[in-house]
Protein backbone atom coordinates (compact mmCIF):
# COMPACT_ATOMS: atom_id res chain seq x y z
CA UNK A 1 0.00 0.00 0.00
CA UNK A 2 1.18 3.50 -0.81
CA UNK A 3 2.21 5.80 2.04
CA UNK A 4 1.14 8.84 0.05
CA UNK A 5 -1.59 8.87 -2.58
CA UNK A 6 -2.04 11.96 -4.74
CA UNK A 7 -5.20 12.00 -6.85
CA UNK A 8 -5.98 14.56 -9.59
CA UNK A 9 -4.48 17.48 -7.68
CA UNK A 10 -4.76 20.84 -9.42
CA UNK A 11 -3.53 24.27 -8.47
CA UNK A 12 -3.74 27.51 -10.41
CA UNK A 13 -2.06 30.83 -9.81
CA UNK A 14 -3.92 33.70 -11.50
CA UNK A 15 -4.94 31.51 -14.43
CA UNK A 16 -1.61 29.68 -14.73
CA UNK A 17 -2.16 25.96 -14.27
CA UNK A 18 0.84 25.00 -12.15
CA UNK A 19 -0.68 21.59 -11.39
CA UNK A 20 -2.95 20.04 -13.98
CA UNK A 21 -4.33 16.96 -12.28
CA UNK A 22 -1.36 15.17 -10.72
CA UNK A 23 -1.84 11.56 -9.71
CA UNK A 24 0.96 9.57 -8.13
CA UNK A 25 1.80 7.15 -5.32
CA UNK A 26 4.80 7.05 -3.01
CA UNK A 27 5.69 3.60 -1.71
CA UNK A 28 7.04 3.38 1.84
CA UNK A 29 10.60 2.51 2.77
CA UNK A 30 12.37 3.87 -0.29
CA UNK A 31 13.66 7.01 -1.95
CA UNK A 32 11.34 8.01 -4.77
CA UNK A 33 12.77 10.52 -7.22
CA UNK A 34 10.62 13.35 -8.60
CA UNK A 35 12.16 14.91 -11.68
CA UNK A 36 11.07 17.10 -14.52
CA UNK A 37 12.08 20.29 -16.29
CA UNK A 38 11.86 23.67 -14.57
CA UNK A 39 8.23 24.77 -14.32
CA UNK A 40 6.91 21.21 -14.32
CA UNK A 41 5.16 21.88 -11.00
CA UNK A 42 7.38 19.85 -8.67
CA UNK A 43 7.77 22.52 -6.00
CA UNK A 44 4.11 23.53 -6.29
CA UNK A 45 3.22 19.89 -5.68
CA UNK A 46 5.42 19.94 -2.55
CA UNK A 47 3.68 23.14 -1.44
CA UNK A 48 0.30 21.45 -1.81
CA UNK A 49 1.43 18.27 -0.07
CA UNK A 50 2.93 20.15 2.87
CA UNK A 51 0.00 22.55 3.30
CA UNK A 52 1.97 25.67 2.45
CA UNK A 53 -0.45 26.26 -0.45
CA UNK A 54 -3.82 24.43 -0.53
CA UNK A 55 -4.70 22.56 -3.74
CA UNK A 56 -7.71 23.79 -5.74
CA UNK A 57 -9.10 20.33 -6.39
CA UNK A 58 -8.03 16.73 -5.94
CA UNK A 59 -7.29 14.49 -2.97
CA UNK A 60 -4.18 13.82 -0.92
CA UNK A 61 -4.16 10.77 1.33
CA UNK A 62 -1.22 10.27 3.68
CA UNK A 63 -0.86 7.16 5.81
CA UNK A 64 -4.54 6.34 5.36
CA UNK A 65 -5.72 9.85 6.33
CA UNK A 66 -7.21 12.40 3.95
CA UNK A 67 -5.01 15.48 4.53
CA UNK A 68 -6.32 17.58 1.63
CA UNK A 69 -6.45 21.26 2.61
CA UNK A 70 -4.95 20.76 6.07
CA UNK A 71 -2.82 23.55 7.51
CA UNK A 72 0.96 23.10 7.30
CA UNK A 73 1.48 22.65 11.04
CA UNK A 74 -1.13 19.89 11.25
CA UNK A 75 0.38 18.02 8.30
CA UNK A 76 3.79 18.15 9.93
CA UNK A 77 2.35 16.79 13.17
CA UNK A 78 0.75 13.95 11.18
CA UNK A 79 4.25 12.84 10.09
CA UNK A 80 4.75 14.50 6.70
CA UNK A 81 7.42 17.21 6.68
CA UNK A 82 9.12 19.09 3.87
CA UNK A 83 12.41 20.90 3.38
CA UNK A 84 12.77 24.10 1.39
CA UNK A 85 14.57 24.46 -1.92
CA UNK A 86 16.39 27.59 -0.82
CA UNK A 87 17.55 26.62 2.65
CA UNK A 88 15.60 28.95 4.91
CA UNK A 89 16.48 28.05 8.44
CA UNK A 90 15.61 30.65 11.01
CA UNK A 91 18.84 32.63 10.51
CA UNK A 92 18.92 34.29 13.92
CA UNK A 93 18.37 31.09 15.86
CA UNK A 94 21.34 28.83 16.50
CA UNK A 95 21.62 25.44 14.80
CA UNK A 96 20.60 23.85 18.11
CA UNK A 97 17.56 26.12 18.45
CA UNK A 98 16.59 25.44 14.83
CA UNK A 99 16.63 21.72 15.56
CA UNK A 100 14.79 22.06 18.89
CA UNK A 101 12.14 24.22 17.23
CA UNK A 102 11.10 21.28 15.04
CA UNK A 103 10.64 18.97 18.04
CA UNK A 104 7.09 17.63 18.32
CA UNK A 105 4.82 17.70 21.37
CA UNK A 106 6.51 20.41 23.42
CA UNK A 107 4.57 21.26 26.60
CA UNK A 108 6.69 24.41 26.98
CA UNK A 109 5.04 25.94 23.95
CA UNK A 110 2.02 26.66 26.16
CA UNK A 111 2.19 30.05 27.88
CA UNK A 112 1.37 28.86 31.38
CA UNK A 113 3.69 25.86 31.21
CA UNK A 114 6.44 28.21 30.01
CA UNK A 115 5.78 30.63 32.89
CA UNK A 116 5.77 27.83 35.46
CA UNK A 117 8.79 26.02 33.96
CA UNK A 118 7.14 22.71 34.83
CA UNK A 119 9.12 19.53 35.24
CA UNK A 120 7.32 18.10 32.20
CA UNK A 121 8.58 20.98 30.06
CA UNK A 122 12.16 20.57 31.25
CA UNK A 123 12.06 16.79 30.79
CA UNK A 124 10.80 17.12 27.20
CA UNK A 125 13.39 19.80 26.52
CA UNK A 126 16.22 17.53 27.63
CA UNK A 127 14.85 14.65 25.53
CA UNK A 128 14.77 16.91 22.49
CA UNK A 129 18.21 18.26 23.34
CA UNK A 130 19.63 14.72 23.25
CA UNK A 131 17.86 14.07 19.95
CA UNK A 132 19.08 17.36 18.46
CA UNK A 133 22.66 16.62 19.46
CA UNK A 134 22.49 13.10 18.02
CA UNK A 135 21.11 14.40 14.72
CA UNK A 136 23.69 17.20 14.57
CA UNK A 137 26.51 14.72 15.14
CA UNK A 138 25.14 12.38 12.50
CA UNK A 139 24.90 15.23 9.98
CA UNK A 140 28.39 16.51 10.89
CA UNK A 141 26.95 19.71 12.33
CA UNK A 142 28.23 19.03 15.85
CA UNK A 143 31.01 21.60 15.65
CA UNK A 144 28.69 24.43 14.64
CA UNK A 145 25.71 23.51 16.80
CA UNK A 146 25.80 26.76 18.77
CA UNK A 147 26.44 29.04 15.80
CA UNK A 148 23.61 31.08 14.34
CA UNK A 149 22.12 29.35 11.29
CA UNK A 150 22.94 32.44 9.22
CA UNK A 151 26.65 31.67 9.65
CA UNK A 152 26.49 28.20 8.06
CA UNK A 153 27.87 27.41 4.62
CA UNK A 154 25.46 26.56 1.83
CA UNK A 155 26.01 22.82 2.23
CA UNK A 156 25.61 22.98 6.02
CA UNK A 157 22.32 24.83 5.57
CA UNK A 158 21.08 21.97 3.39
CA UNK A 159 22.12 19.50 6.10
CA UNK A 160 20.33 21.58 8.72
CA UNK A 161 17.16 21.45 6.58
CA UNK A 162 17.36 17.64 6.66
CA UNK A 163 18.16 17.65 10.39
CA UNK A 164 15.18 19.82 11.21
CA UNK A 165 12.89 17.52 9.24
CA UNK A 166 14.25 14.55 11.19
CA UNK A 167 13.47 16.28 14.51
CA UNK A 168 9.72 15.98 13.82
CA UNK A 169 10.02 12.16 13.85
CA UNK A 170 8.41 11.98 10.41
CA UNK A 171 7.18 9.06 8.34
CA UNK A 172 7.76 10.89 5.06
CA UNK A 173 10.16 13.70 4.21
CA UNK A 174 9.72 15.76 1.04
CA UNK A 175 13.17 16.94 0.01
CA UNK A 176 13.22 19.90 -2.36
CA UNK A 177 16.59 19.91 -4.13
CA UNK A 178 18.78 19.07 -1.15
CA UNK A 179 21.82 18.86 -3.44
CA UNK A 180 21.45 22.05 -5.48
CA UNK A 181 24.57 24.17 -5.30
CA UNK A 182 26.42 21.62 -3.17
CA UNK A 183 29.92 20.47 -4.14
CA UNK A 184 30.31 16.87 -5.44
CA UNK A 185 32.05 15.54 -2.31
CA UNK A 186 29.35 16.87 0.01
CA UNK A 187 26.72 15.64 -2.48
CA UNK A 188 27.93 12.09 -2.05
CA UNK A 189 27.97 12.56 1.69
CA UNK A 190 24.42 13.92 1.80
CA UNK A 191 23.44 10.98 -0.43
CA UNK A 192 24.88 8.55 2.14
CA UNK A 193 23.00 10.30 4.95
CA UNK A 194 19.77 9.99 2.95
CA UNK A 195 20.35 6.27 2.52
CA UNK A 196 20.88 5.94 6.29
CA UNK A 197 17.62 7.80 6.92
CA UNK A 198 15.73 5.40 4.65
CA UNK A 199 17.39 2.46 6.39
CA UNK A 200 15.86 3.82 9.62
CA UNK A 201 12.40 3.37 8.09
CA UNK A 202 11.69 6.91 6.91
CA UNK A 203 10.36 7.33 3.38
CA UNK A 204 11.78 10.05 1.14
CA UNK A 205 10.38 11.85 -1.88
CA UNK A 206 13.24 13.68 -3.56
CA UNK A 207 13.17 16.52 -6.08
CA UNK A 208 16.61 16.81 -7.69
CA UNK A 209 18.20 17.96 -10.91
CA UNK A 210 21.49 16.09 -10.47
CA UNK A 211 20.67 13.02 -12.51
CA UNK A 212 23.69 10.98 -11.39
CA UNK A 213 22.48 11.30 -7.79
CA UNK A 214 18.90 10.42 -8.80
CA UNK A 215 20.27 7.35 -10.62
CA UNK A 216 22.31 6.35 -7.59
CA UNK A 217 19.73 6.96 -4.84
CA UNK A 218 16.29 6.24 -6.29
CA UNK A 219 14.76 2.84 -7.01
CA UNK A 220 11.77 4.52 -8.56
CA UNK A 221 11.55 7.78 -10.47
CA UNK A 222 8.45 9.82 -11.29
CA UNK A 223 8.68 12.36 -14.12
CA UNK A 224 6.53 15.48 -14.15
CA UNK A 225 5.98 17.92 -17.00
CA UNK A 226 3.52 20.77 -17.44
CA UNK A 227 1.75 20.11 -14.17
CA UNK A 228 1.15 16.42 -14.77
CA UNK A 229 2.80 13.09 -14.16
CA UNK A 230 4.41 12.19 -17.45
CA UNK A 231 5.69 8.72 -16.69
CA UNK A 232 7.43 6.66 -14.03
CA UNK A 233 9.73 3.69 -13.66
CA UNK A 234 13.34 2.93 -12.88
CA UNK A 235 15.84 5.64 -13.72
CA UNK A 236 17.07 3.80 -16.82
CA UNK A 237 13.51 3.30 -18.05
CA UNK A 238 12.52 6.95 -17.76
CA UNK A 239 15.86 8.17 -19.11
CA UNK A 240 15.29 6.12 -22.25
CA UNK A 241 11.74 7.41 -22.65
CA UNK A 242 11.34 9.64 -25.70
CA UNK A 243 8.54 11.69 -24.09
CA UNK A 244 10.85 12.50 -21.18
CA UNK A 245 13.59 13.62 -23.53
CA UNK A 246 11.02 15.77 -25.35
CA UNK A 247 9.86 17.34 -22.11
CA UNK A 248 13.39 18.32 -21.14
CA UNK A 249 14.29 19.56 -24.60
CA UNK A 250 11.01 21.46 -25.03
CA UNK A 251 9.91 19.18 -27.86
CA UNK A 252 12.57 20.48 -30.22
CA UNK A 253 14.38 17.63 -31.96
CA UNK A 254 17.69 18.61 -33.44
CA UNK A 255 18.19 15.45 -35.46
CA UNK A 256 15.36 14.81 -37.85
CA UNK B 1 12.14 68.25 43.77
CA UNK B 2 11.73 65.03 45.71
CA UNK B 3 8.19 64.62 44.45
CA UNK B 4 9.36 65.37 40.95
CA UNK B 5 11.97 62.62 41.11
CA UNK B 6 9.47 60.13 42.48
CA UNK B 7 7.00 61.04 39.74
CA UNK B 8 9.80 60.60 37.25
CA UNK B 9 10.46 57.16 38.71
CA UNK B 10 6.81 56.17 38.33
CA UNK B 11 6.79 57.36 34.70
CA UNK B 12 10.01 55.47 34.00
CA UNK B 13 8.47 52.35 35.55
CA UNK B 14 5.41 52.64 33.33
CA UNK B 15 7.64 53.09 30.25
CA UNK B 16 9.64 50.03 31.29
CA UNK B 17 6.45 47.98 31.72
CA UNK B 18 5.22 49.04 28.29
CA UNK B 19 8.61 48.34 26.72
CA UNK B 20 8.52 44.81 28.23
CA UNK B 21 5.10 44.35 26.62
CA UNK B 22 6.34 45.66 23.29
CA UNK B 23 9.31 43.33 23.53
CA UNK B 24 7.01 40.29 23.49
CA UNK B 25 5.18 41.59 20.41
CA UNK B 26 7.97 43.19 18.43
CA UNK B 27 11.20 41.97 20.02
CA UNK B 28 10.28 38.31 20.24
CA UNK B 29 7.59 37.71 17.61
CA UNK B 30 8.74 40.47 15.24
CA UNK B 31 5.21 41.86 14.87
CA UNK B 32 4.88 45.57 14.23
CA UNK B 33 2.49 47.41 16.54
CA UNK B 34 2.18 51.16 16.19
CA UNK B 35 -1.00 51.22 18.27
CA UNK B 36 0.66 50.80 21.66
CA UNK B 37 -0.97 53.91 23.08
CA UNK B 38 -4.38 52.52 22.12
CA UNK B 39 -3.95 49.48 24.38
CA UNK B 40 -2.57 51.78 27.10
CA UNK B 41 -5.78 53.84 26.71
CA UNK B 42 -7.99 50.72 26.87
CA UNK B 43 -6.43 49.82 30.23
CA UNK B 44 -6.64 53.39 31.55
CA UNK B 45 -10.27 53.95 30.56
CA UNK B 46 -11.41 50.48 31.67
CA UNK B 47 -10.05 50.88 35.17
CA UNK B 48 -11.07 54.55 35.41
CA UNK B 49 -14.67 53.85 34.37
CA UNK B 50 -15.06 50.75 36.56
CA UNK B 51 -13.76 52.50 39.67
CA UNK B 52 -15.50 55.86 39.21
CA UNK B 53 -18.83 54.76 37.73
CA UNK B 54 -19.36 51.34 39.27
CA UNK B 55 -17.37 51.78 42.45
CA UNK B 56 -15.25 48.70 41.80
CA UNK B 57 -12.17 48.23 44.04
CA UNK B 58 -8.97 49.76 42.62
CA UNK B 59 -7.11 46.45 42.47
CA UNK B 60 -9.97 44.81 40.59
CA UNK B 61 -10.09 47.80 38.23
CA UNK B 62 -6.38 47.45 37.48
CA UNK B 63 -6.70 43.73 36.75
CA UNK B 64 -9.70 44.47 34.54
CA UNK B 65 -7.67 47.15 32.73
CA UNK B 66 -4.88 44.65 32.06
CA UNK B 67 -7.33 41.99 30.88
CA UNK B 68 -9.14 44.50 28.65
CA UNK B 69 -5.79 45.48 27.10
CA UNK B 70 -5.01 41.81 26.45
CA UNK B 71 -8.43 41.10 24.93
CA UNK B 72 -8.13 44.19 22.72
CA UNK B 73 -4.70 42.94 21.66
CA UNK B 74 -6.03 39.50 20.78
CA UNK B 75 -8.87 41.03 18.76
CA UNK B 76 -6.55 43.34 16.83
CA UNK B 77 -4.23 40.40 16.13
CA UNK B 78 -7.13 38.34 14.79
CA UNK B 79 -8.43 41.18 12.63
CA UNK B 80 -4.96 41.83 11.20
CA UNK B 81 -4.08 38.13 10.85
CA UNK B 82 -3.22 38.45 7.19
CA UNK B 83 -1.28 41.70 7.40
CA UNK B 84 2.36 42.23 8.14
CA UNK B 85 5.07 44.88 7.99
CA UNK B 86 3.94 48.34 6.88
CA UNK B 87 0.31 47.27 6.49
CA UNK B 88 0.15 45.97 10.04
CA UNK B 89 1.78 49.21 11.19
CA UNK B 90 -0.85 51.38 9.49
CA UNK B 91 -3.80 49.38 10.83
CA UNK B 92 -2.52 49.35 14.42
CA UNK B 93 -1.82 53.09 14.19
CA UNK B 94 -5.37 53.58 12.94
CA UNK B 95 -6.71 51.45 15.78
CA UNK B 96 -5.14 53.71 18.41
CA UNK B 97 -6.23 56.89 16.65
CA UNK B 98 -9.84 55.77 16.19
CA UNK B 99 -9.92 54.78 19.85
CA UNK B 100 -8.77 58.27 20.82
CA UNK B 101 -11.38 59.87 18.57
CA UNK B 102 -14.05 57.61 20.03
CA UNK B 103 -13.02 58.59 23.57
CA UNK B 104 -13.27 62.27 22.55
CA UNK B 105 -16.75 61.92 21.10
CA UNK B 106 -18.66 59.32 23.11
CA UNK B 107 -19.35 61.80 25.85
CA UNK B 108 -21.98 59.65 27.59
CA UNK B 109 -19.31 57.11 28.46
CA UNK B 110 -15.95 58.87 28.60
CA UNK B 111 -17.02 62.46 29.32
CA UNK B 112 -15.43 63.39 25.98
CA UNK B 113 -12.54 65.82 25.85
CA UNK B 114 -13.19 66.91 29.44
CA UNK B 115 -11.89 63.52 30.50
CA UNK B 116 -12.58 61.54 33.66
CA UNK B 117 -11.35 63.11 36.88
CA UNK B 118 -11.38 61.99 40.48
CA UNK B 119 -10.12 58.48 39.72
CA UNK B 120 -9.31 56.98 43.13
CA UNK B 121 -5.72 56.14 44.04
CA UNK B 122 -4.79 53.30 46.38
CA UNK B 123 -4.31 54.33 50.05
CA UNK B 124 -4.85 57.94 49.04
CA UNK B 125 -7.15 58.71 51.96
CA UNK B 126 -4.66 57.59 54.60
CA UNK B 127 -1.41 58.92 53.08
CA UNK B 128 0.00 62.39 52.53
CA UNK B 129 0.58 63.24 48.83
CA UNK B 130 4.32 62.60 49.03
CA UNK B 131 3.81 59.33 50.91
CA UNK B 132 1.31 58.34 48.22
CA UNK B 133 3.88 59.07 45.54
CA UNK B 134 6.46 56.91 47.26
CA UNK B 135 4.03 54.06 47.89
CA UNK B 136 2.98 54.19 44.26
CA UNK B 137 6.58 54.11 43.10
CA UNK B 138 7.11 50.99 45.22
CA UNK B 139 4.01 49.39 43.69
CA UNK B 140 5.19 50.17 40.15
CA UNK B 141 8.69 48.86 40.85
CA UNK B 142 7.29 45.58 42.18
CA UNK B 143 5.01 45.21 39.15
CA UNK B 144 7.85 45.95 36.70
CA UNK B 145 10.02 43.39 38.48
CA UNK B 146 7.30 40.72 38.27
CA UNK B 147 6.61 41.57 34.61
CA UNK B 148 10.34 41.34 33.87
CA UNK B 149 10.65 37.93 35.52
CA UNK B 150 7.61 36.56 33.69
CA UNK B 151 8.88 37.95 30.37
CA UNK B 152 12.26 36.33 31.00
CA UNK B 153 10.56 32.99 31.56
CA UNK B 154 8.71 33.35 28.27
CA UNK B 155 11.89 34.37 26.50
CA UNK B 156 13.78 31.33 27.75
CA UNK B 157 11.11 28.76 26.91
CA UNK B 158 9.94 26.74 23.90
CA UNK B 159 7.14 29.32 23.60
CA UNK B 160 9.68 32.11 23.15
CA UNK B 161 11.60 29.96 20.67
CA UNK B 162 8.50 29.62 18.49
CA UNK B 163 7.95 33.40 18.61
CA UNK B 164 11.55 34.01 17.50
CA UNK B 165 11.09 31.46 14.71
CA UNK B 166 7.99 33.34 13.53
CA UNK B 167 10.04 36.54 13.59
CA UNK B 168 12.61 34.91 11.31
CA UNK B 169 10.31 33.03 8.92
CA UNK B 170 6.62 32.41 9.47
CA UNK B 171 6.41 29.63 6.91
CA UNK B 172 9.27 27.73 8.49
CA UNK B 173 7.51 27.92 11.86
CA UNK B 174 4.34 26.50 10.25
CA UNK B 175 6.26 23.65 8.61
CA UNK B 176 7.89 23.03 12.00
CA UNK B 177 4.39 22.10 13.17
CA UNK B 178 3.48 25.29 15.02
CA UNK B 179 0.03 26.92 14.65
CA UNK B 180 1.43 30.33 13.70
CA UNK B 181 -1.75 32.42 14.04
CA UNK B 182 -2.39 31.17 17.59
CA UNK B 183 1.16 32.16 18.59
CA UNK B 184 0.82 35.61 17.02
CA UNK B 185 -2.48 36.22 18.81
CA UNK B 186 -0.93 35.11 22.10
CA UNK B 187 2.09 37.37 21.62
CA UNK B 188 -0.20 40.34 20.96
CA UNK B 189 -2.45 39.47 23.90
CA UNK B 190 0.44 39.10 26.35
CA UNK B 191 2.17 42.30 25.25
CA UNK B 192 -1.09 44.27 25.28
CA UNK B 193 -1.89 42.98 28.78
CA UNK B 194 1.27 44.75 29.98
CA UNK B 195 0.24 47.90 28.06
CA UNK B 196 -3.27 47.79 29.53
CA UNK B 197 -1.87 47.35 33.03
CA UNK B 198 0.43 50.33 32.50
CA UNK B 199 -2.60 52.37 31.42
CA UNK B 200 -4.55 51.41 34.54
CA UNK B 201 -1.56 52.22 36.76
CA UNK B 202 -1.27 55.59 35.04
CA UNK B 203 -4.96 56.40 35.57
CA UNK B 204 -4.89 55.65 39.28
CA UNK B 205 -1.65 57.54 39.74
CA UNK B 206 -2.66 60.82 38.07
CA UNK B 207 -6.37 60.39 38.97
CA UNK B 208 -7.24 61.96 35.62
CA UNK B 209 -7.51 60.62 32.06
CA UNK B 210 -8.32 62.66 28.99
CA UNK B 211 -8.11 61.64 25.29
CA UNK B 212 -5.31 64.15 24.64
CA UNK B 213 -2.88 61.97 26.62
CA UNK B 214 -3.17 59.09 24.20
CA UNK B 215 -1.40 60.57 21.19
CA UNK B 216 0.83 58.56 18.80
CA UNK B 217 3.93 60.28 20.22
CA UNK B 218 3.69 58.06 23.29
CA UNK B 219 3.81 54.97 21.03
CA UNK B 220 6.99 56.31 19.48
CA UNK B 221 8.57 56.93 22.88
CA UNK B 222 7.91 53.32 23.88
CA UNK B 223 9.35 52.11 20.60
CA UNK B 224 12.34 54.36 21.18
CA UNK B 225 12.76 52.89 24.66
CA UNK B 226 12.97 49.34 23.32
CA UNK B 227 15.05 50.34 20.31
CA UNK B 228 17.68 52.09 22.40
CA UNK B 229 17.57 49.50 25.19
CA UNK B 230 17.84 46.47 22.91
CA UNK B 231 15.09 44.87 20.82
CA UNK B 232 14.58 41.29 21.93
CA UNK B 233 16.06 41.79 25.39
CA UNK B 234 13.86 42.25 28.48
CA UNK B 235 16.72 43.85 30.38
CA UNK B 236 17.13 46.25 27.49
CA UNK B 237 13.40 47.03 27.66
CA UNK B 238 13.64 48.06 31.33
CA UNK B 239 16.84 50.03 30.79
CA UNK B 240 15.43 51.68 27.69
CA UNK B 241 12.35 52.80 29.61
CA UNK B 242 14.55 54.45 32.22
CA UNK B 243 16.88 56.04 29.69
CA UNK B 244 14.10 57.53 27.58
CA UNK B 245 12.30 59.09 30.55
CA UNK B 246 15.53 60.45 32.02
CA UNK B 247 16.43 61.89 28.65
CA UNK B 248 12.99 63.36 27.94
CA UNK B 249 12.97 65.03 31.31
CA UNK B 250 16.68 65.77 31.49
CA UNK B 251 16.68 67.85 28.33
CA UNK B 252 14.17 70.11 30.07
CA UNK B 253 17.01 71.37 32.28
CA UNK B 254 19.35 72.19 29.44
CA UNK B 255 17.18 74.68 27.59
CA UNK B 256 17.02 77.33 30.40
CA UNK B 257 20.79 77.75 30.00
CA UNK B 258 20.29 79.02 26.48
CA UNK B 259 18.53 82.29 27.29
CA UNK B 260 18.00 83.57 23.77
CA UNK B 261 15.63 80.66 22.98
CA UNK B 262 11.89 81.22 23.11
CA UNK B 263 9.56 78.63 24.64
CA UNK B 264 8.66 77.10 21.29
CA UNK B 265 12.30 76.95 20.22
CA UNK B 266 13.24 75.38 23.55
CA UNK B 267 10.65 72.65 23.08
CA UNK B 268 11.91 72.04 19.55
CA UNK B 269 15.48 71.86 20.80
CA UNK B 270 14.40 69.28 23.37
CA UNK B 271 12.92 67.10 20.62
CA UNK B 272 16.05 67.61 18.56
CA UNK B 273 18.30 66.47 21.42
CA UNK B 274 16.19 63.36 21.98
CA UNK B 275 16.40 62.50 18.29
CA UNK B 276 20.13 63.13 18.21
CA UNK B 277 20.64 60.90 21.23
CA UNK B 278 18.69 58.08 19.60
CA UNK B 279 20.78 58.42 16.43
CA UNK B 280 24.01 58.31 18.43
CA UNK B 281 22.87 55.19 20.29
CA UNK B 282 21.84 53.45 17.09
CA UNK B 283 25.04 54.45 15.30
CA UNK B 284 27.36 53.05 17.95
CA UNK B 285 25.14 50.34 19.47
CA UNK B 286 23.17 49.18 16.46
CA UNK B 287 21.41 46.51 18.49
CA UNK B 288 20.72 48.70 21.52
CA UNK B 289 22.44 49.28 24.85
CA UNK B 290 21.85 45.66 25.94
CA UNK B 291 21.73 43.60 22.73
CA UNK B 292 19.71 40.42 22.42
CA UNK B 293 21.84 37.40 23.36
CA UNK B 294 22.84 35.10 20.47
CA UNK B 295 20.84 32.20 21.92
CA UNK B 296 18.34 31.45 24.67
CA UNK B 297 19.27 28.15 26.34
CA UNK B 298 16.41 26.72 28.38
CA UNK B 299 18.43 24.11 30.24
CA UNK B 300 21.70 24.82 31.97
CA UNK B 301 24.63 23.65 29.84
CA UNK B 302 26.64 20.81 31.26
Amino acid sequence: MALLEVRDVTRQFYGVHALNGVTLDVTPGAITGLIGPNGAGKTTLFNCLSGVVPPNTGRIVFDGQDITGWRADRITRAGLVRTFQIARGCPRLTVRENLLLYGAAQPGEGVFTALLRTRRMLARESELMARAEAIATRLRLGAVIDNPAAALSGGQKKLLEIGRALMTEPKLILLDEPLAGVNPTLCREIGERLQEIVADGITLLLIEHQMDMIARLCDHVIVMAEGRRLTEGTFDEVAADVTVQDAYMGGARWAS
Amino acid sequence: MENYLVALGVTAGLYALMAIGLNVIWGMAGLVNLGLVGFFAVGAYTSALLTTKLGVAIGVGMVAGAVAGGVAGALVALITARLRGDYLAIVTLGFAESLRTTASNETWLTNGTDGISGIPGPWRSVLTPSEFNLAYLALVVVIVLIAYLLAQRLSYSPFGRVLRAIRDDEQVAAVAGKPVLAFKVLAFAIGCTALGLAGALYAHYTSFVVPDIFVPLLTLYIKMALLSGGVGNNRGAVLGGLVVVIFLEGTRFITPYIPWLGAVQAAALQQFLVTAALLVVLRFRTRGLVPEPPDHPILRRT
